[in-house]
């Protein structure tokens, strides 16, 4: 701080001139921006925010973590925007919520309603498939473990070994990564029914897939590049008709798929888990996945109708969200509602579609914590009540500067315009930067930041009214009272940022806004007294007006009692006596 | 103009020690009073617990602006939701409903903000609601409660870097003190708390602290180079830091004050319930406990630990023996007629104020300055005054 303080004694001037052009320049650049106001929150603005808390599942403790809430987030975020939601906000907040604000207008309520849900899962058959790019894609293929877990329901359940583990089970003559499997002995081919399309009764017009000349269309018009085909629309494909879908992953081994109506919903599903081969045969990460008993059944026909057809007719996908994340083929009937999705899978995609089987993509449940919905005349008026009690607060301020400081209360007055010119303009700019949103805790943060601005000037004032009861004359008052109220106003500006800063960082909710503008103040009343309110005394002290300490400077030498000290004699030994008595 | 003269003067005798209150001397009355209140709160919160709304416990609420409708009309709207439990139904603004009711299903909202709407005859998307889930409070007062220790431990660091250990152990009594007066005051009035009570609470940490800080600043500042002089002890030092700053600390107060009165009475008289009554009424009550603790607690507890260690009690004893002494001395002087004043036998040294750079001094000299210079002994104890 050795800077300010030797510029603003030599010149004071260009000090104040540099704050001119600070100011000048936020004003500029908001101006040229367009960012001429602070964005408002969804309290203020009206609209509805969502917070959603994720659920720390049992054993599962660590699945509360900064990758996965990631991940979550750009879930949601896709979501938000597929429901054609401008504007919508998805932030994280402490380590286990994610804020959605929804500002008024399309859609707002049914994207409140179901972005915090866990996403649709289905299976659905393949009855057409293209490849997008030309480069070959990855099939694939499905093949039942040889040796379904013990927990798995007895229904068609082949001979196995007994063994004492559920789960890990070795799969012994699981395929090489990329190779095409061999259906176990204990599921021969043969023993498969024959082909039938899975759509039970085809409309009329269709082909021997069920797919309708409509269907056809879609399909073909099918653009998998707009973000609009790649999520949930508002309005969910029916389960029980056919639909068009885009594989999920982009580029490489993009598909464009008919599927067939739903087979299995994904709540069938009752575990999924990435895992490296169990039998130590070579290969990379594939993915276990287990049925509830009531999905066994379905998967058990369903693999047998799909492994008598051809290929690309003997996959299934599994669709998330109008999306297929994967759709492995079928070589043979799967009994036993265990299966084993292998194909060439990295630790990361492999966990990718356990989570996707597991929680329907989103890593994590979530519960709603709050879900709040301001109608815009509410949050205009809660802002105009914001913006009144600031106002009434700081005419209060100035009235009481001005009547207990006179013309020093000028300069406290010039120096919280300042103070809050910079405020406003860097509330302004960080909305678009960091996302920052006025809400009512951050007014009511920054009201109250009012305060202990003005305290700064107070001590300074303060210090400067003791050197000149000390006798001194205004100009070396001024300099002598600014080592003093410097480290003053520092040391109690640390311990009110530091309070702002952990705020800031440990709570949650609206609890943020108010640290943030708190600790912003704090910030920018350290500013405004050194580079300001310091080099505008130091050019005052020379003015006639104050430099002569004017009755109504506040400076005035006869009205602080540097002078009469003689006439205070008389209570001498009262003062005195109170001084010694504890002696 | 007479009482703003009034104020000044007490800011100049202040300045001089001409007005000394003795804050420090008279601890056990602050402590006893402190104790009371703390006691009083401390009963209020067993006895009575804390108010909590629905952010806390889970529940909905559904403001409406504007509207004709009775509270009763409002009870019946929502009664098939309530499950027997009691809707709290409160007039907000002039003319707006405010209806709080136990559900915490978020999809069932929809359903009571339409019977809402239906019931009491307003547009749907007017019916405002908020629906937090049962766990939410949970995780805000945890988090609060978190960031309340965590700064807790961080402050007493700084403090204790910045000032020493002992500073930092007074400053966070006094701390705890304002926040426990402050959770009293609610439980005893039965305000009730909402994540804006949590808010304006965390905010009186910074506040406090702040407050006391700068006490302790300036009697750090009179503190300096005490044990080098035999007139003050340390509690006196400090009790004179206070009153020196004491203008300031209630210039301070009356400055924070302001603004959080303008936001209780916009919050609280033309919003009704809100956030930014919450705010307020928070910061009001913790500001005022926090300006009342930096002055009678904090303080007297600095000096009550600071008395304590070896070389402030040889001062103490160094003192009191000077004391002694001079008060023989005085006493002989009497008898021989001489003013006490001029018996302490301390150098004159502000007799003569030191022309600074080209100023001339306004009229000083002639005057017995004997007084004076007791009270500028106090400010520096050492008695110098060159720079």
């Amino acid at each position: 701080m050795a800077a300010p303080k030797s510029s603003s004694r030599g010149h004071p001037g260009r000090v104040l001139a540099f704050i001119g052009v600070v100011i000048v320049a936020l004003y500029a650049i908001m101006f040229s921006t367009g960012d001429k106001t602070p964005r408002l929150g969804i309290d203020l603005a009206g609209g509805t925010s969502v917070t959603l808390t994720a659920k720390a599942d049992q054993g599962r403790n660590g699945a509360v973590n900064k990758s996965n809430m990631q991940t979550a987030v750009e879930i949601i975020r896709q979501r938000v925007n597929a429901f054609g939601v401008s504007e919508a906000e998805v932030q994280t907040e402490g380590d286990r919520n994610i804020v959605i604000s929804i500002p008024k207008g399309k859609n707002e309520k049914e994207t409140a309603e179901q972005v915090g849900q866990t996403a649709k899962l289905f299976f659905r058959p393949v009855l057409e498939a293209t490849q997008i790019t030309p480069q070959g894609g990855t099939k694939l293929p499905l093949t039942p473990p040889s040796t379904p877990p013990a927990s798995t329901p007895p229904a068609s359940t082949p001979p196995a070994a007994e063994s004492g583990k559920p789960q890990g089970r070795v799969i012994p003559n699981l395929k090489d990564a990329s190779g095409a499997p061999t259906p176990p002995p204990s599921t021969p081919p043969a023993s498969t029914p024959p082909a039938t399309p899975p759509a039970s009764t085809p409309p009329a017009g269709a082909d021997a897939n069920g797919i309708t000349p409509e269907l056809r269309a879609k399909y073909n018009n099918l653009d998998c590049s707009l973000p609009e085909n790649r999520g949930l629309g508002p309005v969910p494909a029916p389960e029980d008709q056919p639909t068009v879908a885009c594989s999920r992953d982009q580029g490489e081994g993009e598909e464009k798929y008919i599927l067939g109506r739903v087979l299995i919903p994904g709540t069938d599903v009752a575990s999924s888990k990435a895992q490296l081969p169990q039998n130590g045969s070579v290969g990379g990460w594939e993915v276990e996945l287990k049925f509830t008993d009531a999905g066994a059944d379905k998967f058990t026909k369903i693999t047998g109708d799909l492994a008598a057809n051809k290929y690309p007719t003997n996959r299934f996908a599994i669709d998330l969200d109008g999306v297929v994340v994967s759709a492995p083929s079928v070589k043979a009937e799967i009994p036993g509602g265990s299966a084993v999705i292998s194909g060439n899978f990295t630790r990361s995609s492999a966990k990718d579609l356990e989570n996707v089987l597991k929680y329907g993509a989103l890593p994590l449940s979530f519960t709603k914590s709050d879900v709040t919905t301001v109608s815009a005349s509410l949050g205009g008026d809660q802002l105009r009540g914001g913006l009144i009690a600031g106002a009434i607060g700081i005419v209060l301020v100035i009235l009481y500067s001005l009547f207990y400081y006179r013309g020093l209360g000028l300069v406290s007055i010039a120096s919280l315009a300042v103070s809050a010119a910079l405020t406003y303009a860097i509330m302004c700019l960080l909305g678009r930067s960091i996302g920052f949103a006025l809400n009512l805790p951050a007014v009511c943060g920054a009201i109250a930041a009012i305060g202990i601005t003005v305290d700064s000037f107070i001590v300074y004032f303060e210090r400067i009214r003791d050197e000149i009861r000390e006798g001194r004359t205004l100009r070396p008052a001024v300099e002598k009272a600014w080592p003093r109220a410097r480290r003053t106003i520092l040391v109690s500006d640390a311990v009110s940022f530091l309070a702002a800063a952990v705020l800031y960082v440990v709570s949650v909710g609206k609890v943020q806004g108010f640290a943030f503008t708190l600790g912003l103040t704090t910030l920018l009343d350290v500013v405004v007294v050194f580079l300001f309110t310091k080099p505008l005394m130091t050019i005052l002290a020379k003015r006639k007006f104050f430099a002569d300490g004017h009755k109504w400077s506040g400076l005035d030498p006869e009205a602080l009692g540097a002078n009469q000290r003689q006439s205070y004699r008389s209570r001498r030994p009262r003062g005195r006596a109170a001084g010694v008595k504890e002696a | 103009m007479s009482r703003f003269g009034d104020l000044k003067n007490i800011g100049v005798r202040l300045h001089h020690g001409d007005v000394s209150f003795d804050f420090v001397g008279r601890k056990k009355l602050w402590y006893s009073i402190s104790a009371l209140i703390l006691l009083l709160a401390v009963g209020g919160l067993l006895g009575r617990g804390l108010h909590q709304g629905i952010e806390f416990k889970g529940g909905s609420v559904y403001t409406i602006e504007h509207t004709s409708a009775s509270q009763n009309d409002a009870r019946k709207a929502v009664e098939p939701f309530t499950d027997g439990t009691d809707a709290i139904v409160q007039k907000v603004g002039g003319d707006g409903l405010r209806i709080q009711i136990a559900e915490s299903d978020a999809d069932k909202t929809k359903q009571v903000a339409a019977a809402i709407a239906k019931d009491l005859k307003v547009a749907p998307d007017k019916v405002n609601t908020q629906v937090v889930g049962p766990s939410w409070g949970k995780e805000i007062s945890k988090k609060a409660l978190q960031g309340l220790v965590i700064f807790m431990i961080l402050v007493v660091i700084y403090l204790t870097f910045a000032f020493e250990w002992r500073m930092a152990v007074a400053a966070l009594v006094a701390l705890i003190h304002d926040i426990v007066i402050t959770i009293g005051v609610y439980a005893l009035v039965g305000f009730e708390v909402t994540p804006g009570t949590v808010i304006g609470l965390l905010t009186i940490l910074g506040y406090s602290l702040y407050d006391t800080v700068v006490v302790f600043d300036t009697v750090k500042e009179n503190a300096k180079n005490i044990t080098k002089q035999t007139k003050l002890t340390y509690s006196e030092a400090a009790n004179a830091g206070l009153n020196q700053t004491l203008v300031r600390s209630i210039n301070t107060t009356v400055v924070a004050l302001l603004p959080v009165a303008s936001l209780l009475f916009v919050g609280g008289g033309l919003l009704g319930a809100g956030m930014l009554k919450d705010i307020a009424l928070s910061l009001f009550v913790g500001l005022a406990a926090g300006a009342f603790s930096s002055i009678f607690i904090a303080t007297p507890i600095l000096a009550d630990l600071k008395e304590r260690s070896p070389e402030m009690r040889q001062l103490a004893k160094k003192v009191a023996q000077r004391r002694a002494a001079e008060a023989k001395a005085a006493k002989a002087a009497e008898t021989s007629g001489i003013p006490a004043d001029q018996a302490e036998g301390h150098p004159n040294v502000d007799a003569v104020a030191e022309p600074d750079e080209d100023e001339t001094v306004p009229a000083q000299g002639g005057a017995p300055r004997a007084g004076a210079s007791r009270g500028r002994a106090r400010t520096r104890p050492g008695g110098k005054r060159k720079r």
